[in-house]
């Protein structure tokens, strides 16, 4: 019993390690900025260079940056719904636009609409790399007390919306971040 | 009338050497050609450093080897902070700042992985463990049964 059953148990264990290793996705990169302080910057906006963005105006509010260029396909699909998003009003959405050429940036903005309260323009993708951004769309959520609550890698649905990203909204709003991350 | 000085071959033939060509032409083309530094000292600590990350985007790949835009703007990050005299462990505590663990091709020691670097000695232990009472019991049996209690 034990001479069988001992091995057999080894491995199953093993199959089911090997089995929910299969279901994760290998090119997600967990952000180790996940409930630490986010990186401050100030850039110059999209619209008027000479005006800067600086993330510390953004202290003790919830807000979402949006990391976006104009080549990339991800942010093409994802824009409606971060336009639905904006209409909503429930937090400002702050868009970093990465290394992208800014009469092209300005162009898709005044085609497709603009969601964003404010876009930071990032030609050299320095705060791009502060925020450990690797590919875009990646859109964080950043909480009251200047923490990173959340990060999505990929173009925004409304189902992560609603489920990811509201519920901690509300959270911290309220004042109590939710449990894991 | 250019056939008739190559009759051997085809133009279908003709397009595919030249096709092979250009084929094996590609890995020849270096990507970081440009020297960063002046100073060799300088330079060997780029290029270790440069091979010791990983490409966050283009994975299996580090950031020496990609033309990624984000490698590009790593190894300019990398450039920039030598230049500045940040020392190595600076500069990839930088990068495990941002990207995580994952950036190393060289894993750190971390609360998170003392299992993963006890393993094989644990495995090592247990299976001298398993080992030994095998030959125990085996020892014990062939002492008290005598060979015809042969149950295997």
């Amino acid at each position: 019993m034990l001479k069988f059953g001992v091995p057999l148990a080894l491995a199953m264990l093993l199959g089911v390690f090997l089995f929910v290793g299969l279901q994760r996705d290998p090119s997600y990169v967990p952000s180790p900025l996940i409930g630490k302080q986010a990186p401050e910057f100030t850039l110059p906006s999209l619209q008027d260079p000479n005006y800067p963005v600086a993330s510390k105006e953004l202290a003790g509010k919830t807000w979402v940056l949006n990391v976006w260029g104009t080549w990339c396909a991800g942010c093409r699909q994802e824009h409606e719904t971060l336009m639905a998003i904006a209409r909503t009003g429930v937090v400002p959405l702050v868009g970093l636009d990465w290394k992208d050429d800014r009469a092209a940036a300005q162009q898709w903005l005044s085609t497709l609409g603009n969601p964003y309260a404010v876009v930071a323009s990032d030609p050299e993708g320095r705060v791009a790399i502060d925020w450990g951004v690797y590919g875009a769309p990646e859109t964080f959520l950043i909480g009251p007390d200047g923490k990173v609550l959340f990060k999505h890698i990929a173009p925004m649905t409304m189902e992560v919306w609603t489920k990811e990203f509201l519920p901690r909204i509300q959270a911290a709003n309220a004042g109590v971040a939710p449990a894991g991350g | 009338m250019n056939d008739m000085t190559l009759p051997h071959f085809s133009r279908f033939a003709r397009s595919v050497f030249a096709a092979l060509l250009v084929a094996f032409a590609v890995p020849a083309l270096a990507i970081d050609t440009e020297r960063a530094f002046d100073d060799p000292a300088l330079q060997a600590r780029y290029e270790m450093i440069g091979r010791e990350l990983r490409c966050p985007v283009c994975q299996n790949q580090t950031i020496a080897d990609s033309n990624a835009t984000l490698a590009q703007d790593l190894r300019r990050e990398v450039r920039e902070m030598i230049a500045a005299g940040k020392t190595d462990d600076e500069i990839r505590t930088f990068m495990v700042d941002r990207y995580g663990d994952f950036v190393l091709y060289k894993p750190r020691m971390t609360p998170g992985n003392y299992l993963l670097w006890a393993a094989p000695v644990l495995l090592l232990l247990l299976g001298t463990f398993v080992g030994l009472r095998i030959i125990r019991k085996q020892a014990a049996q062939a002492d008290t049964d005598g060979p015809e209690a042969g149950q295997s």
